[in-house]
């Protein structure tokens, strides 16, 4: 029997990485808002590496937190090392990767959430979603019959519906981590016309601490000075806490694969789910990369409080008695013991080519996705997700226009992009390479490019914002300073320029110039600099970087502008792409599937070409002469 | 793409692209002016930005290899043109080769070339023109997309499209190994060497001016190239011409200066197309005909690409001769040694010295043409080009294969001077951007798949 048991303007279905993010934003613009789960204890689970961060992921997580979200914050407070990656190889790639505590980062987050005002925290299965008759949606509906009336809803699930576990030729209905799967979710959205296709990924065995042999491992540690992820926690204060370890497979470990390939559930044909082809197992690098000799693997420490350790680059399919043999053929693991198999997990997903880029169902008015419910991987690729649709689905209550970042804004808005207009065939994983922007989306900017929007969203506190206008005052006045600055041919000066392996002056030279030199830093100047002020690391460093790129950087901004004039350029949704005559067929079926919001996103679509976007202009403009 | 709403300057070739007195190149767009200004110099001084709209100017053309030709301007100021935008109307001499030269330095000033249908585009959403035009423009764009669509397909089958695709992939594998070695830190592949990184660019910028240096060959077959026959009277200008053309087309006589208007026929020799042109023969005259004849014969000297210079073997050079010669020297040039079935009288070796290709036949016997042909094809670079090996078809292909190249030009200066390798990537990005919009497909997508095919990367 059901019953009634509350309304919501935001209902957030599930709480992990993106629900989270979705739950807490929606709730700080003010909607009434209600985050369900399967399980309170596993609110901010990381299934997978105790990690947050990497390339491109680290970018992800200073634009959540620069627009205002969460994930930043509780990995500060609960890293135990931390490395800024790619140092050296130019301030667009740096990229910040920490090592969480996985216990603490979810007790963190849980405890966040309860903080939170205006947000309700319920444990429940949500097994149907229900509409009204404009095909709105009205009501959820929980496994034990409760009834929420909602205004919205964002489906987070994860690998939750109907997750289906594999290790060896043992398959069995599972979420991770020994949660159970959810099952009715998926056929309501069935019923509502959403197609629903599988994915699958996969995770290593957890081992225990002691049975590793470290002194035959090589020992990767932490870099200083730690530079945290949110804008608003200090410099101050922070400590690498442990190290790390990698370990590398052999041929002996090779041979044993080869002769168990057979025992794959993946090679056997019984997963159809497609994987990321960014997180392969280690079964699949030793048959696609032969010639490899060795594959590394780094040892993790699972968390302060836990003896499980976690061994990135080993996940595996494979029955559990191989997956033993072949950890314990890797020099320093002889005496291996399991805790956590390692198994592959396949759920249920959509094709994000049915969302809009405000993360709304094209079909399904009032629902949005966020996560790997979207066909992505990745937490921080979900909390970004989670983040806009939380965003969006408060300002659709509230009567306001969505959110939509564009590319050149953000790698979020990047993200989001890429899913909406070319959609995924196999699970979506940020990389540096996905932006064309590269030069001008650091993780060191995230603010100038985003607080700005979180503030005016009411994501940002007056305080906090302050802050960033100060910071920024600063970086403008040095930069202006130093772009004045000149030096004349000092025996000093040369002797450094010399030194440091670039040619020495004959006449007066410009600072900026100087800097420009890539031998040459900020720093270096500071000794012929007498009127230096003193001024902290966040900003000399962009001062540095705007100097130093600047040419790059002022390419890249007048692509933008090109970008951004036909981004500007919105289509109504209703067009009817058929009775726009002088499209190709093509052109056609593509803009009627995706239904572009702006001439700018349907340039982007493969299959529409420049002829079909004059066609559409001149359709635009004929449509507004009409209404004249 | 990213170009499609005004603001961009562009520019075409407005005017037929074929032989004829006046070609056309139009500039339209915010640096119009400004684009003009920097390819062309007027006789007064004065500067096209400082001139208001509907006058005209005089002057001279010039790219970066010197000067192109006499020209008129015509200025038009927003809204008040054709476009709506600023608009300046470059007029030169005839003939394929001034004008593409024409646009080309446009092009390289900033203009870009101008899509099918974009003038009239612009126009009608600049409100130049109502919803009726409009919609024609709209079956103009159609009927083009359709045929560039097909011009497209059979590049995709075709030679262009894997020569192209050869440098797109080397791009690709250098890209994807800067890719995999930024987004994968911490995986056991190799490190990108700054030896390697140099060889590779260096080996695509030669590709890629390759490319270039190919499609103006490419542009002399397809085309076909604007030809002058010169030289002194009755040497056999217009025997020659007959023979080429295969027809009575120049009334052929023993008397000098019986060619006096000039005679134009499009021939075919071996695979190389000649818009060729019989002139008066070049001498002081008193008749005031023929004087115009021969006034007209220098003109067309001056506007035609190739030079095919006259001398009669059974006589010695004349001062006449020795003139001509002096005149063309410089240009692309075949010297016809013609009559040689009469006893020879000239000495070669002073053409030779300042014209190095030279051809011997007999017009009137019809013999040697193919030694002509062999002369043709290596002065303009031919014999080394084969066809069927692929070239780029048009001015917005070559746009994007001269954007790669400058881009990868500055990848090269990048990795000279030290700069990190997130800016040469950016360079890189950009270049395989460039090639892949030639080609029709997406950056970024190329270069992830390709690192996911060669790296074993993930967790």
């Amino acid at each position: 029997m059901e019953y009634y048991m509350g309304d919501y303007e935001v209902a957030v279905i599930g709480a992990g990485h993106a629900g989270i993010e979705a739950a807490l934003a929606a709730a700080r613009l003010g909607a009434k808002t209600a985050i369900f789960t399967m399980s309170l204890d596993a609110i901010g689970n990381m299934p997978c590496n105790p990690s947050i961060g990497g390339t491109a992921k680290g970018h992800l997580v200073r634009e959540i937190d620069a627009l205002g979200g969460e994930m930043g914050k509780a990995a500060d407070a609960t890293f135990l090392q931390s490395r800024m990656l790619n140092r050296g190889k130019g301030p667009a790639v740096h990229s910040l990767r920490v090592q969480s505590d996985r216990d603490a980062y979810h007790r963190e987050m849980k405890h966040r959430l309860e903080l939170q005002q205006g947000l309700d925290i319920i444990q429940a299965e949500i097994c149907d979603v229900r509409l009204d008759k404009e095909g709105a949606v009205k009501e959820i509906v929980t496994k034990l019959g409760a009834v929420y009336q909602v205004k919205t809803a964002i489906i987070c699930s994860g690998t939750f519906l109907h997750g289906k576990i594999y290790v060896g030729d043992v398959s069995y209905e599972s979420g991770p981590d020994g949660l159970h799967a959810a099952v009715g979710l998926s056929e309501a959205l069935e019923k509502l016309g959403i197609g629903l296709r599988r994915f699958k990924t996969g995770t290593p065995a957890r081992v225990k601490r002691d049975s590793i042999d470290y002194s035959k491992l090589e020992v990767q540690a932490g870099d200083e000075p730690i530079i945290p992820f949110s804008f608003e926690t200090p410099r101050e204060g922070l400590e690498n806490q442990v190290v790390c370890h990698i370990a590398y497979t052999n041929e002996k470990t090779h041979e044993i694969i080869r002769q168990n390939i057979h025992r794959s559930p993946l090679y056997g044909g019984m997963i159809e789910g497609v994987g990321p082809r960014y997180c392969p197992s280690i079964e699949d690098k030793v048959m696609r990369f032969a010639e490899k000799p060795r594959h590394q693997s780094f040892v993790e420490p699972v968390g302060k409080d836990t003896e499980e350790m976690y061994l990135q680059g080993l996940s595996s399919s494979l029955p559990e008695d191989v997956q033993v043999q072949i950890y314990r053929s890797i020099v320093g693991f002889e005496n291996i013991k399991i805790m956590r198999n390692a198994y592959a997990i396949e759920y249920d997903c959509i094709d994000p080519l049915d969302l809009k880029a405000s993360l709304e169902f094209m079909k399904v008015e009032g629902l949005y996705g966020a996560g790997q419910f979207n066909g992505t991987s990745g937490y921080e690729e979900a909390a970004a997700q989670g983040l806009i649709a939380g965003i969006n689905a408060a300002r659709k209550v509230q009567g306001k226009e969505p959110l939509i970042l564009d590319r050149a804004s953000s790698y979020i808005g990047t993200l989001i992009d890429d899913l909406v207009t070319k959609g995924c065939s196999d699970p979506y994983r940020m990389m540096t390479s996905r932006s064309e922007y590269r030069l001008l989306l650091r993780q060191d900017n995230a603010d100038q490019r985003l607080t700005p929007i979180g503030y005016e969203l009411g994501l940002i506190s007056e305080e906090r914002w302050k802050h960033f206008l100060h910071k920024q005052e600063l970086i403008e006045n040095e930069r202006k300073r130093i772009e004045k600055l000149t030096f004349g041919p000092s025996e000093k000066l040369n002797q450094m320029l010399v030194e440091k392996g670039t040619a020495a002056l004959e006449t007066g030279a410009h600072a900026s110039d100087l800097i420009r030199r890539p031998q040459i830093t900020y720093q270096d100047l500071k000794p012929f600099d007498d009127e230096r002020p003193q001024l902290p690391d966040e900003v000399t460093e962009q001062v540095e970087i705007q100097i130093k790129y600047e040419g790059y950087i002022q390419k890249q901004l007048a692509q933008v502008e090109q970008m951004r004039k036909l981004e500007s350029r919105k289509l109504p949704e209703d067009i009817d792409y058929q009775q726009v005559r002088g499209l190709r067929l093509e052109a056609i079926e593509k803009l009627q599937r995706i239904k572009p919001y702006s001439i700018g996103q349907a340039s982007r679509i493969s299959g529409v070409s420049p002829a079909d976007i004059s066609v559409l202009l001149i359709y635009l403009e004929s449509c507004k002469t009409q209404q004249n | 793409m990213g170009s499609m709403i005004s603001g961009d300057t562009i520019a075409a070739i407005s005017t037929p692209v074929a032989a004829g007195g006046i070609g056309m190149v139009r500039i339209s767009g915010n640096d119009a002016l400004k684009i003009a200004d920097s390819v062309f110099t007027s006789v007064s001084g004065k500067k096209i930005l400082d001139t208001e709209g509907y006058r005209g100017l005089f002057g001279r053309l010039y790219d970066t290899q010197g000067e192109i030709d006499e020209a008129v301007v015509f200025v038009y100021r927003n809204p008040k043109s054709y476009t709506g935008e600023d608009v300046v109307e470059i007029c030169c001499h005839g003939g394929i080769y001034l004008v593409q030269r024409t646009l080309r330095a446009c092009i390289a000033q900033g203009a870009r070339p101008a899509e099918a249908g974009e003038f009239t585009r612009r126009a009608f959403l600049n409100g130049k023109m109502n919803l009726t035009q409009a919609e024609a423009v709209v079956d103009l764009i159609a009927a083009q997309g359709q045929q560039s669509a097909q011009a497209a397909l059979s590049a995709k089958d075709g030679a262009v499209f894997a020569k192209i695709h050869k440098v797109i992939d080397k791009l690709l594998e250098v890209s994807s190994a800067l890719a995999a070695w930024v987004d994968y830190p911490d995986e056991d592949i190799d490190e990108v060497s700054d030896e390697n990184l140099k060889k590779s660019v260096n080996q695509i910028c030669v590709s890629l001016e390759t490319i270039l240096k190919e499609y103006d060959s490419g542009k002399i077959l397809r085309e076909g190239v604007s030809t002058v026959i010169v030289g002194r009277p009755n040497v056999g200008k217009s025997t020659l011409m007959n023979l080429l053309s295969g027809a009575q087309k120049s009334i052929v006589t023993q008397i000098p200066g019986t060619t006096r208007d000039i005679v134009e026929d499009t021939i075919r020799l071996g695979d190389v197309v000649l818009h060729l042109a019989d002139t008066a023969g070049l001498r002081e005259t008193d008749d005031p005909v023929e004087k115009v004849g021969v006034e007209l014969a220098r003109k067309k000297l001056d506007t035609s690409y190739l030079v095919l210079a006259v001398f009669d073997s059974s006589e010695e050079l004349s001062a006449e001769d020795l003139d001509l010669i002096e005149r063309i020297k410089d240009r692309p040039v075949v010297a016809v040694i013609n009559k040689t079935d009469l006893p020879r009288k000239i000495d070669t070796e002073k053409i030779k010295e300042k014209i190095p290709y030279i051809a011997e036949l007999s017009a009137s016997a019809g013999e040697g043409v193919q030694a002509l042909e062999k002369e043709v094809r290596e002065l303009l670079e031919l014999s080394q080009l084969d066809s069927s090996s692929g070239i780029i078809a048009n001015e917005r292909q070559r746009a994007c294969v001269l954007e790669a190249s400058r881009t990868m030009q500055q990848a090269q200066q990048a990795l000279i001077v030290g700069e990190t390798l997130d800016a040469v990537n950016v360079c890189i990005d950009s270049a395989i951007d460039s090639l892949l919009e030639l080609t029709g497909e997406r950056a970024s997508e190329a270069v992830i798949d390709k690192v996911f095919e060669r790296f074993c990367v993930g967790k």
